[in-house]
């Protein structure tokens, strides 16, 4: 079904009210998996992750690993949840390959910790987002359908399947429905992502990698007319950037104020963000979707998590991001409008880093809010995401600094790294950059330029000196921006004021 | 030299640290009996020759390096298929998995080598342990060495066969319902089911998580004691497995044998036990089992259990619904049978037609219990309500062990039954573990021993205990054991 948009957004919510809701996923960085001993590590050769317990083989049985049930309350935690003194895991009973025992454990109606809160700050207001639970299960393994148009199942030839991924501790954080954000209901959900994704950074615990998928996202969303009841709601999954949160939220909130428009039920199911269209499309239906036939899990004991225990990680939390973030704003001396801008541009943890790495705030702050926003901006991707890390910012920066490379040649050492040409180092020889400052090399383009412009040269000698930029500007020309311009400046200086004619 | 089949296990270690006889020749005894008469019996259904034999070497190389080595080094051991064994087909007694060689041990596996256990093979069983005459076997029943046109119990039967027909001194299995007592019963062997949570289930194909659990099978008590105190304890790799020191289930054993004293020790008949339910012929020789214990100074103490009734329908709410889950993963994408994978069908239809190939009825039956029970809608009124009973008997055991130190009971209401004569009716055959059951929803542990014939054949007499007082049903099974005279079924 395809529906033409009639609506434009400006629209949609003067029309319509939306209520949207979160659910987070996060791959926790624990050593270990879930239930059993196998590691963890990202990338790894297919099926050399695994053994009989996360394998599902018959007769095996799995053992909760301690360190994901302490992640898991720190979150539940930072997110001012309260931590269940008792709680089970359950299973979640559906046929699918990826999923090595056809359950998943995972937790049903105790989850370890509930009824918690995220304050994120949207253009200048606090905006408190709910959170109803945040549990543990496990991760599935990963499905590679070959032969299809889509890499989806349907038309696939093969089916391949990797069990590296399945068991690994992934937690689960849900909001409360989330209503009265109007037009700003898209920022909402990404600023919201944002702060969880630096929520549980700080904590470290994950490296909450949207392209890695160790945090992926589904965004529920409805729409009513106001003073009517909230709608029906779609969950968008696939939604695999903080950018798409955003546009998928705006995607659907178009799309069902126009079927609503045209007189149309929207039913409940799941959807499919596409990155290149930017639009949903229809996934399973809820409402024949699996009886999952929940039950506690028989082969685990309850968890019990020790009150003396909770209150050390409680009292052991990292400051949260937005102190963190108040803190920085001081530390790199910026008015609250920069600020905003740099939260918008999702760029705090990048300049944090780049300033870690040896980099003025102001270096840091320049290349990440100029030239890499630009190229982020570009290729519609997060800018922590574009291939440039804060290491290499910041060594950019120095090069600046240490007068190898002005702006604008840094600017093309940064193009190489995004052309993935390298480091900085590299790059400067490759394409062979850097400042002349060998005032060898320059004497002669400073000659030159003094022979071919006898007027100007007589200027300056007269003690006009101001009138040495037009030659600054033809050296530079000459030399491709690669001369010092300070270091030219002092040698037309030195060669015009200074020494007498007779000596030429 | 004697024919060391016909050998107690604790005899046999003692010969073998004697160096009257070596693991190798007692290894090989077994095998050649197992050779003469398992076409009849059909214990097994692999027989590990190469493996049990290399075992029996390596025991027989330790002892003369001087090794210290525990009292069962070197004695043969049959392991219920159920059980995974590293390299050796284990199958559960189902087609869905012939051919599977589960690339590990169970924790009890590599307990009973490091013990110096020489496993011989794996035995029959019904289908993932579900029925009660192995009937329901993938791979055709046991025969009951006593009348070979009866069931020998189930889903154990072929592990209880194999120690009836010595062609294993000991044996594993495992009690969900009453697999390990009942056949123990019908074979004129003893059969003990430790506390849940004694004996490790990591390596045990699960039928049902919260119920499952491992014990020994063995012509004696002591033997069978013997074989707990090596297998139990312990386990990090099974959460449910309880970090305690493990009774001394070996001493208490011994003690009851040779005091054969049981004065101060009280032994509570169960009201609701006493009504219909057991054959005349059971109910009498649980009679004289009792005036045995009586008369070597026990007290008998009438109890009430009055949610025991309930029993047999929790159980069969609360089993088939861990079942379905646990039986999920045979779908012939990673292991064992896949069906219809001819290119032609989708991933589900292989999946459907590989369960629909490779399960049994019974299986199949249970599968959809279990579906429905936990179905959204219907949790509640079955599955919840099935766990608030398993509640109820819990505590029904525990103020009754506040009167008395063990409950007794007969094992199974009726003696071993012919072929054919239960499979039409479900029902029939789940009455089979009545009087069993409870111990399973309440945890504690139970043994079944032999006490006299009914009609020629076997009756066993069950003593319940407390949870973690697995000790005391050795004491008082050993004492009643003594007072007995021997069972020695017809030769074969």
């Amino acid at each position: 079904m395809s529906t033409v948009a009639l609506l434009n957004f400006d629209e949609v919510v003067a029309r319509y009210e939306p209520v949207i809701g979160l659910e987070t996923h996060v791959e926790l960085g624990t050593r270990t998996k879930m239930f059993c001993g196998c590691p963890t590590d990202f990338g790894a050769e297919p099926n050399t992750q695994i053994c009989p317990v996360c394998l599902g083989l018959p007769g095996s049985l799995p053992v909760a690993n301690k360190a994901a049930i302490e992640a898991t309350i720190r979150i539940g935690l930072a997110l001012n949840c309260r931590i269940a003194t008792w709680c089970r895991f359950a299973r979640k009973n559906y046929f699918y390959p990826d999923m090595p025992k056809n359950f998943q454990i995972s937790q049903y109606d105790e989850p370890l910790c509930v009824d918690g809160w995220l304050d994120i700050e949207v253009e200048g207001e606090t905006v408190r987002v709910g959170i109803e639970r945040v549990h543990l299960e496990e991760d599935t393994g990963k499905t590679l359908h070959i032969g299809g148009a889509t890499g989806r199942i349907h038309g696939a030839t093969e089916s391949l399947v990797d069990y590296n991924r399945a068991g690994i501790p992934l937690v689960e954080i849900v909001t409360k429905p989330v209503p009265g954000t109007g037009a700003l209901a898209p920022i909402v959900a990404r600023i919201y992502v944002t702060e969880m994704r630096d929520l549980v950074r700080s904590l470290d615990v994950s490296d909450v990698r949207m392209e890695q998928g160790s945090l992926r996202c589904d965004v529920n969303t409805s729409l009513n007319r106001p003073g009517e009841p909230w709608g029906t709601r779609t969950e968008t999954k696939n939604v695999n950037s903080l950018r798409s949160v955003e546009r998928a939220v705006r995607a659907e909130m178009i799309r069902q104020a126009n079927m609503l428009d045209a007189g149309e039920r929207i039913i409940q199911e799941t959807r499919h963000f596409h990155e290149d269209s930017g639009d949903t499309t229809s996934g399973r239906s809820k409402e024949e979707a699996t009886d999952y036939r929940y039950f506690p899990e028989p082969d685990l004991v309850p968890l019990e998590p020790d009150t003396a225990w909770v209150d050390q990680l409680r009292a052991n939390l990292p400051e949260p991001p937005r102190v963190h973030r108040r803190r920085l704003q001081e530390a790199w001396g910026l008015a609250d409008k920069e600020m905003q801008a740099v939260l918008n541009a999702g760029a705090v943890q990048v300049i944090e880093a780049t300033v870690a790495a040896g980099a003025t705030p102001e270096g840091a702050r320049k290349w990440w809010m100029g030239e890499l926003a630009r190229f982020a901006n570009e290729q519609g991707i997060d800018l922590a995401d574009v291939g440039v890390i804060p290491e290499q910012v910041a060594e950019v920066q120095r090069l600046v600094d240490d007068g190898k490379l002005n702006d604008k040649l840094a600017r093309v050492v940064l193009e190489g790294i995004l052309d993935g040409e390298g480091s900085p180092a590299e790059i400067m020889t490759a394409r062979g950059l850097g400042v002349v400052s060998d005032t060898g090399a320059l004497t002669k383009a400073v000659d030159e330029a003094i022979a071919g412009n006898p007027d100007i040269a007589a200027k300056i000698r007269d003690g006009k000196f101001e009138a040495a930029g037009v030659l600054i500007g033809a050296i530079m020309k000459a030399t491709r921006g690669q001369a010092d311009a300070k270091t030219v400046r002092e040698l037309i200086l030195a060669r015009l004021s200074s020494s007498p004619p007779s000596s030429i | 030299m004697g024919d060391v089949t016909r050998s107690t296990a604790a005899e046999l270690g003692r010969r073998l640290a004697a160096k009257e006889v070596s693991a190798v020749e007692v290894a090989q005894a077994h095998l050649d009996r197992i050779a003469a008469v398992d076409e009849r019996v059909h214990a097994f259904l692999h027989v590990d020759t190469d493996g049990a034999l290399r075992a029996a070497r390596a025991v027989d190389e330790a002892r003369v390096r001087g090794d210290e080595l525990g009292p069962l080094a070197g004695v043969p051991v049959a392991v219920k298929d159920v059980m995974t064994t590293r390299g050796v087909p284990t199958t559960a007694g189902s087609k869905i998995l012939e051919g599977w060689r589960p690339p590990y041990d169970a924790t009890l596996v590599s307990r009973m080598r490091d013990a110096g256990l020489v496993i011989l093979g794996k035995t029959n069983m019904d289908e993932f342990a579900m029925g009660s005459s192995t009937e329901y076997s993938a791979y055709g029943p046991t025969f009951n060495p006593w009348d070979l046109a009866r069931i020998p119990g189930g889903s154990g039967g072929g592990s209880a066969a194999s120690v009836a027909a010595y062609e294993a001194p000991l044996a594993i299995g495992t009690d969900t319902g009453g697999s390990i007592r009942q056949p123990g019963a019908v074979t004129g062997t003893v059969g003990a089911k430790p506390t849940y949570g004694g004996t490790s289930r990591y390596g045990l194909i699960a039928f049902s998580s919260s119920l499952d659990t491992p014990g020994p099978c063995a012509r004696t008590v002591e033997d069978a004691a013997l074989l707990h105190a090596v297998i139990a304890g312990h386990d990090p790799r099974d959460s449910t497995s309880i970090p305690a020191p493990v009774p001394d289930v070996v001493g208490a054993g011994r003690h009851g044998a040779t005091t054969g004293d049981l004065t101060g020790v009280k032994l509570g008949l169960v009201r609701e036990f006493s009504g219909e339910g057991a054959e005349p012929g059971v109910s009498a020789a649980f009679r004289e089992g009792v005036d045995a214990l009586v008369k070597l100074g026990a007290e008998v103490v009438e109890v009430s259990c009055p949610h025991f009734e309930y029993a047999l329908p929790a159980y069969y709410l609360i089993a088939p619904s861990e079942c379905t889950s646990n039986l999920a993963r045979f779908d012939g994408v990673r292991y064992g049978l896949r069906v219809g994978d001819d290119g032609s069908k989708s991933l589900e239809e292989v999946m459907s037609l590989t369960r629909e190939a490779g399960f049994g009825p019974e299986v199949k039956r249970r599968i959809i219990l279990g579906t429905y029970a936990l179905s959204s809608g219907y949790y509640d009124a079955y599955y919840g309500q099935a766990q608030k009973v398993r509640t109820l008997i819990s505590r029904d055991f525990a103020t009754a062990f506040e009167q008395v130190d063990v409950l007794v009971s007969p094992t199974t209401p009726f003696v071993a039954f012919p072929f054919g004569s239960r499979t039409s009716d479900p029902y029939q055959m789940y009455l089979a573990d009545l009087f069993t059951i409870p111990s399973n929803l309440y945890g504690g542990p139970a043994i079944s021993v032999p006490c006299g014939l009914s009609e020629g054949l076997p009756v066993g007499f069950q003593i319940m205990a407390p949870t973690m007082a697995d000790d005391r049903m050795y004491r008082v099974g050993a004492a009643l054991e003594s007072a007995l005279p021997p069972l020695t079924p017809p030769p074969l």
